[in-house]
């Protein structure tokens, strides 16, 4: 549905993506995640046809984003960073306005604004002055505008940033509904949110794609090992060095206040045999616990030089 | 032309419920108004003293009298108040990001140019429907030449379209509204005036800014004459500064 190949953009001297390849395939939610600069926005601009790239081609259902810009425009809803709205006019009529744009006729323009309209919540505000909206009804309008003609490629940028919790768990929802009927792609710089909604995930930083992979298997990946956080009662130093002698474990470390953390082999489980081994010793076992690694590691693991690891 | 409709109905909505509108409406009924009063009552203080003045009298008619100058004198107002009607056509939309929003809408670029100029032009042409009552009000009183008045008003439209095309143009090129208003202007002015290079007579070519001036080629129908060459010019300066709008919001696809 969406297919990407070697885009680079510069802004003027500055590079600000390189040689972006993805693909992604219908009905899929792709998250795109990168700290602020990484290219994310400039991604999806181009993708929308609002910007030509440098170099590199993209391709939007099947249409060129540069060539067919008008095709690629027919199918796709695009909601921009920080939701530019005409504020000098009602919900009802900038909607009215966006469906005519989508060249929506008649009794369907109406049923579609309706639809919308319904879907995220706008039927309170229908004939209010986008001026006096609230941040959130805002997003919703952008995200209704979006929705309008049920386009086979949707392309979100930051859809809930500024929200409140309500707010942001009803845009999630309403993001997740569109899975199937839909190809989405969004950014976020939302971890959690990312791996609730998306099916995939492509972290890109300096302009460069880091990972792309589940959600599940980008956890599973970093760095090939798993945690185990303990508490033991009993010397420091006997206790670390007990542990760093245990089979399967590759480093130990003390974090103090008789915690220690111990990094293991993957797939190895080691926990009985760490138990034995301390409460063998005399010492009390006060907590054992496998820690996860979640997509915030994977995340700060692949974005960042230093390691993550205490 | 797709969504060329779409964007007119849009634009006059925006027009209609900002205060732009009607403010720019009452300061040019107010200043045109004033005008038509001022030519009436010169008309009246002659046509009292060419009763003792029979050559005068030969010359004594409404239209040269009232309507000439009036056309003249409305084509000047709107050289103060077109860059205040076009300013934000663009402009806004850049400076507020709502053009990434339209330019995002399968949206062709005449589409967008087009309903832009015609929904000012609407307007352009509301305002100027509005000084009709003038000729209607004294129209009772005496007898007026109404065909030689409706040339007039179509030389003020087609003078009209060419201010908002270069306008539109103007917006085009910023994001800031005054910065626009302030090239609308300055470049109406230059057309406007550029016919008196050749008065002065110091300046070369001056052939080709004698048929530059918007001025010149407006004279004639304000006179009641239409020829077909000043036709051609205020359709070629239309069509060329809507061109240059296009070309300017095209730039986005191959610059940087």
């Amino acid at each position: 549905m969406i297919e990407v190949k070697d885009l680079t953009k510069y802004y003027g001297p500055t590079l600000a993506i390189s040689r972006l390849n993805f693909e992604v395939a219908q009905g899929e939610i792709v998250g795109f995640l990168g700290p602020n600069a990484a290219g994310k926005t400039t991604t999806l601009k181009i993708l929308a046809g609002y910007m030509p790239p440098t170099a590199g081609s993209a391709a939007v259902n099947g249409f060129d984003c540069i060539g067919q810009s008008r095709d690629v425009r027919h199918s796709l809803g695009y909601l921009p960073e920080n939701v530019p709205l005409y504020t000098d006019l009602t919900t009802a009529q900038f909607l009215d306005f966006a469906a005519r744009a989508k060249g929506l006729e008649g009794s369907r323009r109406a049923g579609e604004i309706d639809r919308v309209v319904a879907e995220c919540g706008l039927t309170e505000v229908r004939h209010t002055l986008i001026a006096s909206l609230s941040k959130g009804f805002r997003q919703r309008v952008g995200l209704a505008q979006a929705l309008l003609g049920r386009p086979p490629v949707l392309i979100l940028d930051e859809p809930t940033i500024g929200l409140d919790p309500a707010q942001i768990v009803e845009i999630r929802g309403l993001i997740r509904e569109l899975a199937g009927a839909h190809t989405v792609i969004l950014s976020s710089h939302i971890l959690p949110e990312v791996s609730q909604l998306c099916s995939r995930v492509i972290i890109i930083n300096h302009g460069q794609i880091v990972a792309s992979d589940t959600p599940a298997n980008l956890t599973r990946q970093l760095g090939g090992s798993a945690r185990v956080r303990l508490a033991v009662g009993g010397p420091e130093d006997a206790v670390l060095t007990a542990l760093s002698g245990a089979p399967g474990v590759r480093k130990a470390l003390a974090e103090g206040g008789g915690t220690f953390t111990v990094e293991v082999e993957p797939g190895v489980e080691v926990r009985p045999d760490l138990a034995r081994l301390l409460v063998g010793r005399g010492w009390d076992l006060l907590e054992l616990k496998a820690q996860e690694f979640t997509l915030e590691d994977v995340f700060i693991n692949l974005v960042t030089e230093e390691d993550v690891h205490p | 032309m797709s969504g060329c409709l779409a964007v007119w109905r849009k634009e006059l909505m925006v027009y209609f419920s900002t205060p732009i509108f009607y403010l720019t409406g009452v300061v040019f009924l107010l200043l045109g108004g004033y005008f038509f009063y001022a030519n009436v009552a010169y008309y009246t203080v002659l046509s009292f003293q060419a009763g003792q003045n029979p050559y005068l009298a030969e010359y004594l008619n409404p239209a040269g009298m009232v309507f000439r100058p009036l056309m003249v004198n409305l084509a000047v107002i709107f050289l103060f108040i077109v860059p205040l009607l076009t300013m934000r056509l663009l402009a806004e939309e850049k400076k507020n990001g709502t053009a990434e929003l339209l330019f995002t809408l399968p949206l062709t670029d005449w589409g967008i140019i087009l309903g832009k100029f015609l929904a000012a032009l609407l307007i352009y042409l509301i305002l100027l429907l509005m000084t009709l009552g003038y000729a209607v009000g004294l129209a009772f009183i005496t007898p007026v030449d109404w065909g030689g008045i409706l040339v007039g008003y179509l030389g003020l439209v087609l003078l009209g379209g060419t201010f908002l095309a270069l306008g539109l143009f103007s917006s085009s090129l910023t994001e800031n509204q005054i910065v626009a208003a302030v090239i609308t202007f300055g470049l109406l002015l230059f057309f406007w005036v550029t016919g008196w290079f050749q008065e002065i007579g110091a300046v070369r070519w001056q052939g080709l800014f004698k048929h530059l001036s918007m001025l010149d080629h407006f004279e004639p129908f304000a006179r009641g004459v239409i020829d077909s060459r000043h036709l051609v010019f205020f359709g070629s300066m239309m069509y060329l500064f809507l061109f240059l709008t296009k070309r300017t919001l095209e730039s986005r696809r191959w610059r940087g």
